[in-house]
């Protein structure tokens, strides 16, 4: 989240409470909506490493609210995020090691851990497909993370078949 | 007593011959499938998928074996007999659309329907239904060459639902789609499903098997297995987004 926090103070000042809302308003209901203490805990870090700094608004009948915005230091820090390839996701080893490591010690048959993972699958698709219709249309940004999920969920079904196929 | 299934396959075997070397696609299918049931057919390729669905529709002959529809055997039926049944009770949706390349996409969805006796308005109403349910009622007066591979997909599909069959078959039917046009073609699906719609098809698209009641997955001409996609087996979910969050 760290740098997600960067981003959203390099276009304006925020305290904690508004960056919680621009993060949920603008990955809506298929982002997981970020703990407002978690937010906290993160901007503080940033702070000590002086990448974000605070200063005290005061606000009438309440108590002061902290508005944290950008350092130089915090700048660099995001464009070299900006600048870097992400890192791809890898093959999901657990459910390999089982299907490789699980007939040889006898404790399941490997047509049987094919077709519980591939069940498995399946019904995340279903509920990926029932969150994508509960997605209101014009929520490009959510949709889109939907399909992300959607096209991994495909590629690890389609390895799935090539383990079924090459695996005596 | 209860109705007879809609589709029963008895030890249902197709052996191609490739230059005198036999060489069996499908290896004693046993499948039995209620009506008003959704079934995905999955596998590898060459497991004999397309050809299963192929003989049930009448346009690959078994080698041995029986084939049941509705009640009656058909496996031993002559092509034109097929080609009644099919008009009467079957839609099929091919991997290659084979639409009629003379007649307008409306012409194309409404033939089935008339050819099986239904009225001209009849035909007219089901074919503004399907073709508006899948985003393409302004292509009505189209001929099909002037379509995109994906619109003449979709196409196919209205023309396969257009009589109501008893049976829909359906072979990789969002195999040529973009995701868009594929959530109509599942949305669709879904809701002649929920009319109590028998469907039978081959995907290897996750999408669309999910939404099956029941998934047989086949392996060298065999069912290696046949049952329900359950529900998810994980602890309640407390946002919807955790799904995606599971995936990232």
């Amino acid at each position: 989240m760290r740098l997600s926090l960067l981003a959203l103070l390099a276009k304006e000042p925020a305290h904690g409470y508004e960056l919680k809302q621009a993060l949920e308003q603008i990955f809506g209901r298929a982002y997981p909506s970020p703990n407002i203490g978690q937010i906290y805990v993160t901007l503080g870090r940033l702070e000590k490493d002086g990448l974000v700094k605070a200063v005290d608004v005061e606000q009438s009948n309440r108590p002061n609210k902290k508005v944290y915005y950008l350092t130089a230091k915090g700048r660099e820090a995001l464009d070299a995020w900006a600048d870097e390839p992400t890192e791809g996701p890898r093959v999901r080893d657990e459910f390999f090691m089982k299907l490789v490591l699980a007939p040889m010690t006898g404790i399941a048959d490997r047509t049987a851990l094919i077709n519980r993972q591939r069940r498995h699958y399946l019904a995340l698709m279903r509920d990926l497909n029932e969150l994508a219709e509960r997605t209101d249309r014009g929520d490009r940004v959510a949709l889109l993370l939907i399909e992300g999920a959607m096209l991994h969920l495909q590629a690890d079904l389609d390895w799935l078949e090539r383990c079924q196929e090459d695996l005596p | 007593m209860s109705p007879p299934p809609i589709v029963n396959t008895v030890n249902l075997v197709r052996i191609y011959q490739d230059g005198g070397v036999p060489v069996p696609a499908v290896r004693g299918v046993d499948l039995k499938v209620e009506a008003g049931e959704f079934v995905a057919i999955m596998g590898p390729s060459g497991s004999g998928k397309s050809t299963l669905v192929h003989m049930l529709g009448g346009l690959d002959a078994r080698t041995s074996g029986e084939i049941w529809l509705d009640g009656s055997r058909v496996d031993t039926l002559s092509e034109s007999a097929w080609a009644l049944l099919r008009r009467r009770k079957i839609g099929f949706v091919f991997q290659f659309f084979n639409l009629v390349a003379n007649m307008t996409v409306a012409d194309n969805v409404e033939l089935p329907a008339l050819l099986a006796g239904a009225s001209p308005r009849e035909a007219r109403e089901r074919r503004e239904y399907l073709l508006g349910e899948l985003g393409l009622a302004d292509r009505a007066d189209a001929a099909p060459a002037q379509l995109a591979g994906g619109e003449q997909q979709r196409v196919a599909l209205a023309r396969a639902l257009a009589n109501r069959p008893s049976l829909l078959l359906a072979d990789e039917p969002t195999g040529n789609l973009d995701s868009r046009n594929t959530r109509d073609v599942l949305r669709l699906l879904g809701e002649v499903h929920r009319d109590g719609q028998t469907i039978i098809l081959v995907t290897h698209d996750a999408r669309v098997a999910s939404l099956a009641d029941r998934v047989v997955s086949l392996l060298d001409g065999q069912i290696v297995d046949d049952g329900a996609v359950g529900p998810v087996r994980r602890r309640p979910r407390a946002s919807a987004g955790d799904v995606v969050e599971l995936r990232s």
